[in-house]
């Protein structure tokens, strides 16, 4: 009896220690960063690994925050992200490795506003948006819907998208303290489905089962949808380059081919399947 | 000298090896592995509690600064030759070991990259705070933009808002609605098991309460959110959907078992002479349990409910799902809430090693171990009291 049950304990042990000696052979490259661009990450890994069989890619989310703090930590070879790196991240970059990471635009995102499709509101200005999420206006009449309260949703504070819409639209202040803080774009989008008096943000990409909303740059100014149209001419306020950040010693050999394959037209080629806007082609490779 | 001490000249250890127990040498040597194991379980226990307090120390001793403006002072790129290394390691807030292994682009880039993080310094009245200071971890501020003062958690902020008071008010709404509603359930069901369900049917109900600890809490979470969650807004019609009232009956449904398996211990350890007395002197079965059996095992059932809380305030997956995770100080339970362990599953992983906020969710990991630890306590050493009392030594 005592014998099979050592030698199981042994052998589990002694594989759980080989095991990523045997794995670390083929030619592996890890992608960690932004949620947004996770699916788009997924995608390109996807394609590339069919082209090239020798290469495994493997991609996780958690955020553009945990995909710097990876970076600075050395654990993944690629970061996405949604946001541009900070001054204190560079900083943490160049302590670790002795040099600033290389920055790549990859792709284009207009960010979309989501209400439930019962709602009535078609269209908001920055403004109104911006009053929403800080707490200011916390009634769907002040902006010309229903007699109901405006149930905000958020994103974790690890989110790029979070930072860029605390930037862009709230001009820095903090979201109201009620703003309910979900885990992914896909939780936000499935909450605003589920609840009439809601109101979201995040990537156009995740499209079904809520209205995205028209943008009005000013107050009485035109209603803008987002498209590729809007965004690429920038009619559309809301919108951001994706990025993919790198430690310039590994941005060769496979990481480096990778990249650029991202870069060139088969991965841009890509970019529209998932809903975001692929790079204008001056700042592709 | 401890020779007269064991009758038959027999000695412990390796000692007796020549002796008595020549034949089995191998039951020593497990029953010092055994006891090197146990050991080390506790020892283990006692380290990731000094390397909790270890990483929540610094904030604890206030020698945290957290103020968004200490950039300030950047000097230019042009100015590092003037200073002596000493001065400059000091500016670069280098160790000396990360010094002395720079080269010097390196060094004229940390320079460039300090020059940046000044310029993305706020201009705000709050920035030269030092945020991180028990002041502005407990106390009310009026931040920049904000019409009153308040508690606020917003770590991720041009200032860094660290108050916990939503945090721990929410970690206490939550637990509080879990108990609310695990405790009448779990101490009627153990007192239906243990005093008047027919044998048979105990045999059922019993492990099937049981088997609730099974499920995992993020199985828990999922069903809070995706179910009860529509049902109770349905029937309650409160506003936000995802709330602490949501959370807090998910949550009990994990404490249930919890609370059941205890107090059902403690309800069935009453000696049966007490219920026999009371059925003799013409009670009824529901009196004798109701009346006699329940205030004689009132410390376990206490035992039971403290351990349930303890369950409750540790729990994380179930509130980081179920929850809304809005950081509101109110009462409330309707609002959605932020508890410290959703606080800590959702934000730990994105902060960086030894920086302010990473030491600060730190302080709500050793705050946390310490309210379960002493729940714990208390509920072990009130079980402790109630069975040597009930085993007779008074």
């Amino acid at each position: 009896m005592k014998t099979p049950l050592l030698t199981f304990l042994f052998g589990s042990l002694a594989w759980a220690f080989c095991n990523p000696l045997a794995t670390a052979r083929a030619a592996t490259i890890t992608v960690k960063g932004s949620d947004t661009l996770v699916i788009l990450a997924q995608k390109w890994a996807e394609v590339y690994m069919q082209r090239k069989p020798g290469v495994k890619i493997q991609v996780t989310g958690g955020g553009s925050g945990t995909g710097f703090a990876a970076l600075q930590n050395q654990s993944t070879d690629l970061c996405n992200a949604s946001r541009k790196i900070r001054a204190k991240e560079i900083e943490g970059c160049i302590r670790a490795f002795g040099r600033r990471p290389t920055e790549y635009k990859v792709a284009l995102d207009g960010l979309s506003v989501y209400v439930n499709t019962s709602n009535p509101i078609e269209a908001l200005s920055l403004e109104e948006l911006a009053g929403i999420f800080t707490g200011r206006i916390k009634n769907w009449k002040a902006v010309g819907g229903k007699d109901e309260p405006i149930v905000v949703y958020s994103r974790e504070n690890s989110s790029g998208t979070y930072e860029f819409f605390k930037e862009h639209v709230l001009g820095g202040r903090d979201f109201t303290a009620a703003a309910q803080t979900l885990q992914g774009t896909a939780q936000v989008l499935q909450a605003v489905a589920r609840e009439t008096k809601g109101i979201g943000y995040g990537g156009a990409a995740y499209g079904a089962g809520a209205k995205h909303l028209r943008i009005r740059k000013e107050q009485g100014g035109p209603a803008i949808e987002p498209s590729e149209q809007t965004v690429l001419d920038s009619t559309y306020p809301i919108w951001r380059y994706l990025y993919i950040y790198v430690n310039p010693a590994l941005d060769r050999g496979e990481v480096g081919a990778y990249l650029k394959w991202i870069r060139s037209a088969a991965g841009q080629g890509l970019v529209k399947d998932v809903g975001y806007y692929p790079l204008p082609p001056p700042l592709r490779e | 000298m401890a020779e007269p001490s064991h009758p038959g000249g027999r000695r412990p250890g390796w000692q007796a090896l020549d002796r008595g127990q020549r034949a089995r040498p191998w039951e020593w040597v497990a029953e010092q592995a055994i006891r090197v194991v146990s050991v080390t379980a506790i020892v283990l226990v006692f380290l990731i509690f000094v390397f909790v307090m270890r990483e929540a120390l610094p904030v604890l001793l206030g020698r945290v600064n957290s103020a968004a403006a200490q950039e300030r002072r950047a000097l230019p790129v042009e100015q590092m030759d003037r200073l002596d290394p000493e001065e400059l390691r000091q500016y670069l807030e280098l160790s000396r070991k990360e010094f002395a292994e720079m080269d010097r682009d390196t060094l004229r880039l940390l320079m460039e990259v300090k020059l940046e993080a000044a310029e993305e310094v706020p201009e705000d009245k709050d920035a030269p705070l030092n945020t991180a200071a028990w002041r502005y971890l407990l106390g009310p501020h009026q931040w920049t933009g904000y019409d009153r003062p308040a508690y606020i958690w917003q770590p991720v902020s041009s200032i860094h808002k660290y108050n916990i008071v939503p945090l721990i008010v929410g970690s206490l709404k939550t637990s509080v609605v879990a108990l609310l509603f695990a405790v009448p359930l779990a101490l009627a069901a153990a007192l239906y098991v243990s005093q008047l369900a027919p044998p048979r049917l105990k045999e059922w109900v019993k492990p099937g309460i049981e088997l609730l600890a099974g499920i995992p809490s993020v199985v828990l979470g999922f069903f809070g959110l995706v179910v009860l969650a529509t049902f109770l807004q349905q029937v309650c019609g409160y506003a936000s959907r995802l709330n602490a009232f949501v959370a807090g009956i998910a949550l009990g449904l994990a404490c249930i078992p919890v609370i059941f398996s205890i107090a059902e211990d403690a309800l069935t350890s009453v000696p049966r002479s007490f219920s026999e007395a009371a059925l003799a002197l013409g009670s009824s079965r529901w009196q004798a349990a109701w009346q006699v059996v329940l205030p004689a095992a009132v410390p376990g059932v206490f035992a039971a409910i403290v351990l349930g809380f303890g369950r409750a305030v540790g729990e994380t997956m179930v509130v980081l799902m179920a929850s809304g995770n809005a950081s509101l100080l109110t009462w409330s339970v309707f609002d959605s809430t932020r508890t410290m362990t959703a606080t800590i599953a959702a934000e730990l992983a994105e902060t960086v090693f030894g920086g302010h906020h990473y030491r600060i969710l730190f302080l709500l990991g050793a705050l946390l171990f310490a309210v379960t630890f002493l729940s714990n306590l208390l509920g072990e050493l009130v079980i402790q009291r109630l069975k040597r009392r009930l085993e007779g030594g008074r």
